[in-house]
């Protein structure tokens, strides 16, 4: 089958892999029929995720039609169309009982180098790294899901791919992001990034009902769909964040900050993003946290913090004076995408949303490598790619 | 919105051969910009230009200064930067052409040397340009994309039945007013 590889920094190919097979009872086979570009594939491309192999398939948003179901899998069954959640979920231990999905217990079949380096492995993951336990990602033909019986989402009918394909990472990530700043009707929410993950933030936040919403970026386009979405803009290219925040929160700062941006942040007007820039050039920290310490800085004492950002190693001059004396809260993780896709699901079919709104590029799989240049670039109006394989 | 503004054989590989040869000429950039850096006697002895040392060491620095660049994410400016660069080594080794130079033939080879690298930078940059061009004119609105079938005021708060988990719910609770009862929980 063809299927997207990664073979190192910048390098994606359209390659001819294996197809894959039924490995466990539990698993099943899909073909799939859409997929897409996730910004944190972009950590990928980069080079910032550690573990990753030449030749190793990439992609966690990805939705198709099961082919194949292993003995012990009762949910499946040959043809029934789903999206799979880009955490691996084996639903039985006790994180899963939980709700927290995205640290499940058994998924990651590298555990072991997971806890090494996080000190406890969270949940496996597609197409993302050994630590993740180097799972075959979605960028392909076909694919093998481990866990099928319960990392799946079955598709109601009468629903197109592209309405819901994001139900399996950015959409739930974007919720989950906005619920876990608990939004009060009077709050002010602050998104730091208008790419796919922070548009879902917003649309997230207005559904929530808080009372004004604040993203920051520099992209025109993306800044002018944040804006249809109920946002209002602050372009840090022309304009000073924290004067802007300060005049529209009456010198107060937001009550709920998040962070849709990540490692790669790309302020460029600020010393200590050039400090980040030398730092990681040099390999002395990994991670550019300068949308971290911006949030930490402005966000109203007693605030929260919520981190759907991808952030994979070591980051420096956190500035844990003022996070600490404004008793601000911080909430993080990848998402627990299980948790929230039956209540998501309902309200795509009630027409409360159309997550279709965030494609700007389809194209067949061939094309993908290409553009994982155009959306690293953010070329041609790029917010976000799927990939029709 | 549908792509097809290239064809699939060039976008199969997210790093084309323009690619791979910037990061081939960046790495030579800088290997042949640390030589000049640090050994320029070696080179301005073999080229009989004797006390030009300083000079082959800003053009050291040039070169690996257009290297890094070449390396970097965007290498095209850096590529087309050296362009300019192998006119300006060319000027540099005209001296040496002299008849009296008893080097002339090295310096001969040195410049035959850098024309053919000045060929594959032009290549290479003309090439980047072309497969990473896209339009510069074309205007991007996605001021209809909300993504909500009805107005966005309309849908402020629609989702409020949305019950956040008990594990996160902001805490100190924030909006409430504080009260040494509540605290307690006598009320």
């Amino acid at each position: 089958m063809k299927a997207l590889c990664w073979h190192g920094k910048n390098d994606i190919r359209y390659d001819t892999v294996p197809d894959p097979e039924i490995e466990h009872g539990r698993d099943a086979i899909i073909k799939v029929s859409s997929c897409a570009i996730c910004g944190s594939d972009m950590h990928l491309y980069d080079h910032f995720i550690p573990t990753m192999e030449k030749g190793d398939v990439v992609g966690h948003e990805f939705m198709g039609e099961v082919m194949e179901v292993g003995a012990e899998n009762k949910e499946l069954k040959v043809g029934d169309r789903i999206v799979v959640p880009f955490t691996i979920t084996c639903g039985e231990c006790e994180q899963c009982r939980r709700g927290n999905f995205s640290v499940c217990e058994r998924s990651n079949r590298n555990k072991s180098l997971a806890d090494k380096m996080f000190g406890h492995a969270g949940a496996g993951l597609f197409g993302y790294s050994h630590l993740t336990g180097g799972y075959a990602g979605g960028q392909a033909e076909y694919v093998r899901v481990p866990f099928a019986d319960k990392t799946h989402v079955k598709v109601p009918e009468g629903l197109t791919d592209e309405q819901v394909l994001f139900l399996g990472d950015i959409f739930p990530t974007g919720w989950q992001a906005a619920a876990q700043c608990d939004i009060q009707p009077t709050d002010t929410v602050a998104i730091w990034g208008a790419g796919p993950v922070g548009q879902f933030c917003i649309r997230s936040a207005v559904l929530l009902g808080a009372r004004q919403v604040i993203c920051i970026d520099n992209v025109p386009e993306r800044l002018s769909m944040a804006e249809a979405g109920g946002a209002i803009t602050i372009n840090f290219d022309s304009e000073s964040v924290l004067e802007r925040l300060q005049e529209l929160t009456h010198g107060k700062g937001p009550e709920k900050c998040i962070d849709a941006v990540g490692l790669e942040a790309h302020a460029t007007r600020s010393l200590d993003s050039v400090y980040d820039r030398v730092k990681q050039a040099v390999m002395l920290e990994s991670d550019r946290a300068h949308v971290l310490r911006e949030m930490i800085y402005v966000c109203r004492p007693a605030g929260v913090l919520s981190i759907p950002g991808v952030y994979g190693g070591l980051v420096d001059k956190i500035p844990m004076g003022a996070l600490m004396n404004k008793g601000l809260t911080v909430r993080t993780g990848q998402t627990h995408v299980k948790r929230w896709t039956d209540d998501l699901m309902n309200r795509i079919q009630e027409g409360q949303i159309d997550p279709s709104f965030v494609i700007t590029h389809t194209v067949g799989l061939d094309q993908g490598p290409e553009m994982y240049k155009t959306f690293r670039e953010k070329q041609d109006g790029c917010v976000k790619v799927v990939l029709k394989p | 919105m549908s792509y097809s503004g290239k064809t699939s054989s060039s976008m199969s590989q997210s790093l084309g051969t323009s690619d791979k040869l910037a990061r081939g000429i960046g790495w030579f950039s800088v290997g042949m910009g640390l030589f000049e850096l640090f050994a320029p006697r070696t080179l301005t002895h073999a080229l009989g230009m004797e006390g030009k040392e300083t000079l082959v060491r800003a053009c050291g620095m040039r070169q690996i200064i257009s290297g890094i660049g070449a390396l970097s994410d965007n290498p095209t400016p850096a590529i087309w930067s050296r362009v300019g660069g192998d006119a300006l080594d060319i000027a540099a080794l005209t001296p040496g052409l002299r008849d009296e130079n008893p080097q002339k033939h090295n310096v001969e080879l040195a410049m035959t040397f850098v024309a053919v690298t000045c060929a594959a930078d032009l290549y290479c940059a003309q090439a980047l340009h072309k497969r990473h061009k896209y339009p510069s004119s074309m205007v991007y609105d996605y001021s209809d994309r909300s993504g909500f079938y009805r107005l966005v005021a309309d849908m402020h708060g629609a989702a409020s039945d949305f019950e956040v988990p008990a594990n996160m719910r902001a805490y100190p609770p924030m909006w409430a007013e504080f009260t040494p009862e509540k605290e307690s929980g006598l009320l």
